[in-house]
Parts: structure tokens; sequence; C-alpha cells
């Protein structure tokens, strides 16, 4: 078990590597350098030059990407030609924004997801079933964005439960009670669109996972033990028909956090998706690219989750 | 109690087929008393498992009718709760396929200290410890090694000796034993055969035997029920049945086996396959289609078991009359059924 | 004439282990087997689980890399570098799992015109007569051509795998326990077939399986492996009659009769032969555990026993 966890991670080193070295050269590939948005065009060319040997630029690729890493490792991402401030400090706030709301979309997810797809797969063909399974295709069929807007419009704008955009309420001091509240508050409306819609996957899976699993002779032999019904289901039936959900969870995880643009959108939710799409927009590629960087190592941080989460519960994975 | 450790009356065990039901067991009833084997016999498709699911109560969408009393107590009318506390503990089940039959998930000690827990009051280190004396009865090497292992670790042979480990862990009363030692080797077999006896001579338990190996069958069994098409067509002490085998179906299946006697030559054929649950005609003797050179006349309308000799059952009077087909007739009635069969 | 020769045949699976996944040691599936099958016969290789009768079957399919030693089949090399010849059509497999070795998407059609479209230029008239003459020659009706494996009995399907081995007209037939999974009836069937197609098509086959009634039935010798070696190889006639390894009579007593009278005994006998067994096998293995080269005890008849015999 350890010594899976400990070479499946060692994998992720040379993946990581290849990652930051070809995030590295989008960089370059991109026109211009630092140098040539951010200074008066009255300087003269020289004095540019100059410059770009102090700042490094005419080093060979491999000694600027050192410095780059070694930069990273520093915490100094560059600065952001958009907003004239340190990347860091772009995305701080906002990655934070999309944590909470990650955070809160896939505890929804399992949360609802995990017994409507037992109940749906114990007592299939059900009326109940049939249910579940209509909201499912209906969830399948009907786009994050329209969802979204039809709940901001019912609980945000025709009932007035909820707010209707932002992160938290202005004018609220932050780490107060009520700024806690308040970011809740704002989490609720986004949050249940990304989940209502995420879920019908994780439903159907489970579903249909459960349905296999009860016919399974091993099954047939719990009961014969004695196990109870509960038992079977809880014990036996549910472990094995959660493989494909949790081969899926590190994935579902990081989609998450990248950020949920039509929603981010919709919500007006300052988020890491739309930091993502307006750095595009803007043309803000040292922004940009730190989140290129970031996105692909959510990737690989999320392939590594799901391996490790399907290896503490299947052990024929372990083997190999 | 009774003399009767098992008794079964009229068990019909009916299967849903395109909204319609098909009894697989039909009106089947025999007893078992301690110490007893009965060995079940037949092709598959004769009802023989479906038997042993209705005696378990396995069956989740099958209609039973019919009686089963189990030491007195009639479990057929039980609910899911008093069942459990029977099966697996004083009734307990051997599996037939090893690769399937073990949770994929869980250790192997687990999956037989989940029953040890069920029906008893160990502690948790006693039920390790048992697991562990368990693995070594059935005749698993290294048990304390084993014992730590998942299924997928194991070979077939050692995954039907952890079934059996199973079966056996809380000293059952009645032993339903479905195809036991299909999957094994000859030695591991008669390994595993040996540990049903001494199962019998420790406890007095009675076993249900499901097997097509009638090898097996000779040498455990001390009566024998022959199954075809969901009746019980014959039954009888073991020996009365090897020495003196009379219904047309245990004549066919006997004759069917390679045997020294057989070196040479061709082995019996029955024509035909056990026909599927919706398609069976259930009027009449079930196995007329498959001996169509006897005359109609040799069946009774309405085939009844009848004693012939003591505790010798057979059903239908087709046997007074009915001869092994001879081996040409064989031949040519294979290639009729190639031509005019139709799958 | 001997259609397949194999000589000092080894298999060797490597263990890995370890952090970095290093071979640690080796399972010696098949160790130094050589065995002989003359052209029409048949030939049991008999041996319980674990024994490397499959391993060998698999190792002539080509489906298994080979450690050591020569296969050859027709007097031409299949083991070695430079291996240019392709005898698959020749040889061909049944298998043990007559539910699991049919693709189950695939109509009975497709399954058995499958290797006659592989090595061969046919148009869909001659296919279609080809396929329904190989349905017709294991029994089943033409009715089943459009149909999948799941329609079929555990027999029928069992046919419908030798339709496809046969259909290249092969000269040598590898059956891996091909009736062990079928009931008594179904298994008489099957048998009685495969014996006629042997006949009728001079097939060579060796027929790989634990059961030695069945063996017994159907082949003229019979070699009995363990751990990768044979520990006795002669006639049928030999092995039954005068079986000279202890690990052979083992497995000869171990077969329960269905002569009532005779259970007593055969269960005395087989509790000796356990006895003798669990006593002396040791002795019958060199120090390595391994059995001992075969020595000839007569034309036929050869054993594996310590010492010069």
């Amino acid at each position: 078990m350890l010594k899976f966890t400990i070479r499946r991670l060692l994998i992720t080193f040379p993946q990581l590597i290849l990652l930051s070295v070809l995030v590295f050269m989008l960089g370059s590939l991109m026109p211009g350098d630092a140098l040539s948005g951010l200074i008066d065009p009255n300087i003269p060319a020289s004095a540019i030059e100059e410059r770009r040997e102090e700042l490094g630029l005419n080093d060979p690729w491999y000694i600027q990407y050192r410095d780059w890493v070694f930069a990273m490792f520093q915490g100094d991402f560059g600065t952001s030609i958009f907003h004239q401030r340190p990347v860091m400090d772009v995305i701080g706030g906002r990655l934070m924004n999309t944590v909470w709301l990650s955070l809160f979309s896939t505890v929804l997810i399992y949360l609802l997801g995990l017994p409507l797809g037992l109940v749906s797969g114990r007592y299939n063909d059900s009326l109940l079933d049939t249910t579940i399974t209509g909201y499912t295709y209906l969830g399948f069929a009907t786009p994050q964005f329209i969802f979204g807007l039809v709940l901001l419009w019912i609980f945000g704008y025709n009932l007035d439960l909820f707010p209707t955009g932002g992160s938290v309420a202005p004018g609220i001091e932050p780490g107060s009670i009520d700024y806690v509240l308040s970011k809740i508050n704002h989490l609720v409306l986004p949050s249940f669109a990304i989940a209502l819609i995420g879920l019908v996957g994780t439903v159907q899976y489970l579903r249909s996972g459960v349905i296999e699993t009860k016919q399974k002779d091993f099954i047939v032999l719990a009961r014969a033990k004695g196990v109870s019904e509960s038992s079977v289901y809880n014990r036996h039936i549910f472990r094995n028909s959660i493989l494909p959900i949790a081969a899926f969870f590190g994935y579902e995880i990081v989609a998450l956090l990248g950020g949920s643009i039509f929603i981010e959108m919709i919500y007006s939710y300052p988020g890491m998706g739309r930091l993502f799409l307006d750095s595009i927009s803007t043309r803000d590629f040292s922004v940009a690219n730190v989140l290129i960087l970031f996105y692909g190592f959510l990737a690989i941080a999320g392939a590594l989750l799901s391996d490790i989460i399907l290896s503490i519960i299947d052990p024929r994975i372990r083997i190999k | 109690m009774s003399e009767k450790l098992l008794e079964v009356n009229s068990l019909t065990t009916s299967f849903k087929i395109k909204g319609e039901y098909f009894p697989a067991v039909d009106d089947v009833s025999f007893s078992i008393k301690p110490n007893e084997v009965l060995a079940l016999v037949g092709e598959s498709g004769s009802g023989k498992s479906a038997t042993a699911f209705s005696l378990m109560g396995l069956h989740t969408n099958a209609r039973i009718k019919g009686e089963v009393l189990f030491q007195d107590r009639k479990i057929s009318e039980m609910g899911a709760s008093r069942m459990n506390k029977i099966r697996g503990g004083d009734m307990a089940m051997i599996f037939q396929d090893p690769m399937t039959a073990l949770n994929p998930l869980m250790k192997v000690k687990l999956q037989i200290m989940e029953t040890l827990k069920i029906h008893g009051s160990r502690s948790k280190q006693e039920r390790q410890a048992y697991a562990i004396e368990l693995l070594d009865r059935v005749g698993i090497p290294r048990p304390d090694r084993v014992a730590e292992a998942f299924p997928h670790e194991l070979s077939g042979g050692m995954r039907q000796r952890v079934v059996i480990a199973v079966a056996i862990a809380n000293r059952p009363k009645l032993l339903i034993a479905d195809e036991p030692t299909t999957a094994l080797d000859v030695t591991i077999q008669a390994q595993i055969l040996d540990l049903i006896r001494e199962l019998q001579d420790d406890l007095g338990s009675g076993v249900l035997l499901i097997t097509h190996d009638l090898g097996v069958v000779a040498e455990m069994a001390d009566r024998v029920a022959v199954m075809y098409a969901g009746e019980i067509v014959e039954i009888a002490p073991a020996r009365e049945l090897f020495k003196n085998p009379q219904h047309p179906y245990t004549r066919s299946l006997l004759n069917s086996l390679p045997s020294e006697e057989m070196l040479g030559s061709r082995l019996h054929v029955i024509q035909g396959v056990v026909p599927a649950l919706n398609r069976m005609d259930r009027t009449g003797c079930r196995f007329a289609p498959r001996i169509p050179w006897m005359d109609a006349s040799a069946h009774e309308d309405n085939p009844q078991l009848r004693e012939i000799a003591d505790q010798h059952f057979v059903r239908c009077t087709c046997y007074k009359s009915f001869e092994l087909k001879p081996d040409e007739a064989d031949i040519e009635a294979e290639q009729m059924n190639v031509e005019g069969g139709n799958g | 004439m001997n259609l397949l020769e194999i000589k000092d045949l080894k298999v060797h699976f490597p263990i890995k282990g370890g952090f970095f996944n290093t071979v640690k040691d080796y399972v010696k599936a098949v160790d130094g087997l050589s065995i002989d099958i003359p052209q029409g016969t048949a030939y049991g290789l008999v041996g319980e689980s674990g024994s490397g009768k499959t391993t060998t079957g698999k190792a002539i399919m080509g489906l298994n890399h080979i450690t050591g030693g020569d296969i050859t089949y027709d007097s031409q090399l299949l083991t070695g570098k430079g291996k240019t010849i392709d005898v698959r059509e020749d040889i061909q497999m049944i298998f043990q799992d007559p539910y699991s070795s049919l693709n189950a998407r695939k109509r009975v059609f497709d399954i058995i015109a499958e290797p006659i479209r592989n090595y061969h230029k046919r148009t869909k008239k001659e296919l279609l007569d080809e396929v329904l003459g190989l349905l017709g020659r294991v029994g089943l009706p033409p009715g089943s051509l459009y149909k999948y494996p799941h329609e079929f009995s555990g027999g029928q399907r069992q046919r419908i795998g030798v339709a496809r081995a046969i259909a290249l007209n092969p000269k040598l037939i590898i059956a891996d326990e091909p009736v062990s999974a079928l009931d008594v009836s179904v298994q008489a069937q099957v048998l009685n077939f495969m014996q006629e197609i042997q006949q009728e098509m001079q097939l060579t086959m060796m027929f790989i399986a634990h059961d030695l009634g069945v063996v017994r039935h159907m082949c003229q010798y019979i070699g009995i492996m363990y751990q990768g070696r044979l520990v006795e190889e002669g006639t049928t006639e030999d092995i039954f009659r005068n079986p000279q390894h202890i690990y052979t009579k083992r497995l000869i007593a171990a077969i329960p009769d269905t002569d009532v009278d005779q259970v007593e005994r055969n269960l005395a006998l087989r509790n000796a032969i356990k006895a003798e067994y669990d006593e002396s096998f040791s002795d019958n293995l060199d120090e390595e555990g391994r059995a001992f080269p075969l020595q000839s005890i007569s034309e036929t008849h050869k054993v594996a026993l310590p010492g010069k015999g």
C-alpha cells in the first residue's frame, strides 16, 4: 500500500518537470517579453538592451528556465501585465473563492448523489428509481448555464432568498462571523447549480454499479452466511459499486478546482475560471501561464489522487 | 426432534420469464436425516441448484410454494431476519464457482470472520485464530498467510477451499454442497470429501450434495435423487440406484460416463437438451422427448413417483420397457437433430 | 513419425518484487519437459492445477515466452531466433471455458468465419457454405448461424469452439480441458464428436486435462506432469495398469469410481497410497524438489525414479 503510493508519487516528478518545461516554452513563444510593454517608448533601445542583459533575458533558455523555476520556488510567479501586481496577489483571492466553491459543490455532489444512486440501484425499476433516473436524464440534457440561470431567476430574483452575485456582501469586516455567513450565503446558489447537474454522472455510475454488483455470486454467498440485508448493501455491495466513482473522484475535484467558467460568469463569482478567461482576453500572459501551470499541476495531482483512492479501496490495483 | 433433519414438501419454485411464472422446481419432496448424505443429480437446468437456493431462501425474485421444515422449524415461512440466524449457522451452503463467490475487496480472513461474528460470540482475536484454523482444516498450506490475502491472489482450488471454510465455519447441521468439488483437482477433491465426512462424523450433519459427478455420488451418498426438468424422476438408496437404475434418464446418465468398459467405443449420448423453462411441455413424461423411439403408450399420462422396491421410487411407467438405443441409431438420431432442429 | 516434438522445454516466469520491481526469482512453470506426439494420435497431458500443463499448451501455440528448449512441428523448428514459418494455421486450440472463450458480441457465423477470413480469401457464398459445413460437422443446426453465444447451452458452445478450431483444417489441436466445464451427458457428446473428428481428419491432439477418466477414454498416450516436469509417461495401458510413480498412483487412486461395491476398498486404497505418498514423496524428488529425469522401463513406459533404474 505505502509502496504503491510512494512509487506512484515518484512517477509524478517527471510529469511535473515535463509540464513546467512545456509551460515555460509556451511562455517564451509568446511575442514580446516582460520589457516590451513595461517600458516607456522614449527610453533608448540600448538602455532596454542593458536591462534585458541585467534581467537575464538574453541568457540561453535553460538558464532562463532554471531561474524561472527557482523564482517560483521562492514564491515569485512574476508580475501581471494587466493588473501591474504580482501574479500571486491576483490569483490568491480568486483561488480561495474557487476552493470554497468547489469544496461546497463536491460535498453536495456526493452527499446527494451517493444516496440517490444507492437507492436507485437497490430498488431498480421501482417508481422511486424511475423518478431518479428520469431526473438524471434531465440533468444530462440540461446545459449547466441554463440551469444556473433558472436557479438565479427563481431563488435570486423572484424569491430573493440568496444574493445574485459576488462572493461576499460589501462592507463586512473580513474574519467576523457575519463575513463567513455572507461567504456561505453567496456560495449556496452557485454550488447547487454545479452540484445538481454534476451529480447525475455519480448517480448513474453508482446505480449501474449496484445493479451489477447485487447479482454477483459473492453477494449470494454473503446472504447465505446470514449477513443482514442492510449489511449486504453497506458492507458488500456499496464498496464494490463505488469503484468507478472513486476512480473519478480525483478528476472530478480537479475539474471543479479549475473553476466552473459559466457558473462564475452567471453569478459574477470572482473565481479562477473567470480569471483565466479574463487573462486571455486581456492578453495577460504572465497570469495565463501561471494558471496553465496550475491547471496542469492539478490534473497530475487529480490522477494521483484517483489512483491512490482506488488502491485503498481495490486491492487488485496495488499489485501492478 | 423428529428423526428428520430436513423435510421438503411439494416445493415449487417459479421464475418469471416475460411476465409469466414457470416452475424450475416442480412439486419436489424429499427429506434428509441427520448424518445422511442425499445426492441430487441431474444435468444443468434440471433444477438442482434452484432447489438448493430455495432451501436457503436465496432467491430474490422467485415465487416459492410448498413447505420446508428444518429441525422441525418451518423455514419456508420465516422472515429474513430469523432466516439469517439459521443460514450460515446451522444450515450452510458451499457454492459452485470459486472464482466469483468471494468478495474481491475483502481479505480472506474477514470473509470467514464475518460469518463467525454473525453466528457466534467469540472475540475478534478468537475469530481470527479460528478462521486460520479453518483454513488449515480445509487443507490450505500456510493458512496464516492466506488469511491475509485477497481472493485474486489465490488459485481457483484455494478459493474453493476458502468457500468451503466459510460454509463449515459454524459447524452446520445441514450442509448444502452445490458442486463443491467440480473445480478442484482429484487429490484436493478427495481431501474435501474427507472433510465433509469428518464433519458428518463429528456433528452428525446431514448433507445435500449436488453434483454431476456420479463417481463422487457413489462414494459419498447414502441416497440419491435424480432430477430432470424440475422433477425428481428417481430416488433410491445409493447402492440400489447404481446396481439397479430404473428410470431411462438415470440409466442414460450412467451410460454416458467414460469408464473402463466403454474404452474404445462411443459414449452414450442423450438426445436433445434439457428444455428451457418457458418452452417445456409439462404434460405427461417430461423425459419422453429425449427418448423418442419409445412408444407413447409406454408413458403415463400423469407420471407419478411410485415405490418399486424398498425405498426405491421411480416416476412414470416408461422405465419398464426402456432400452438404451444401439449405437448406430444414436448417430443417426444426432444427424437428424442437425438437419431437423432449429437450435 | 512424430508430428510434434518438444525437447527440454522451459518456461520460467519472473517474480518481480521489491521497490524497484526487479526480478527476485523465477516460477519454473515448465522446467525441462520433453514430449513426442506421433502423427494421428491423442496425447493426454495430465496434472493438477499449477503443474504447468496449460503453460505447455500455450507455449506450443506461441502464446508464452519460452525460456529454453525446442518445439518442433512437422520437422520445422518453432522456437528460437529467425522464426519465419507460420504454422498457426496448422495448430489450433480448444479452450476450457466455452462461456468466456467466445466473443459474446459476435454471431456464431462471425466467430467461426474469423479464422478463415484471416488466412484465406473467400467470397461471401463460399464462406457461408464453409461455415455451414463446419456447423454440420460439430452437430449444430444451420439455424445457429446468426445467433449469439449466450443463446446456446454449454455443450453447444463448446461445439462452436471446436468448429472454430477446425475451421482451418488444422493438423494439431491443443485441447485445454475442453470438457471440464460440461455436464456428463454433454461431455459424452463432445468427447464422441471430438473422437470422430480426430479420426476423420487424422488429427493429432494434445489433450490437456486433470480428469484421468476422460483422458483415458480419449488418448493413446498419457504423460503425468508434476511441477513443470513429467513424472511418468506411457501408453494409456501402461499408466492405468502399471503405474510406477507414487504421484501417478495417487492421482489414479483419487478418482472416485461409480462402482458402489468397491467404495470401501477404493477409500482404503486411496488412504494407503496417500500415506505412502506423504511418507515417501520427497524421496522421489531431487534436492531441488524436482522430479528426476525419466528412465525407460519398457519400450513405451518411462518413469522418473531416483537412482539408476
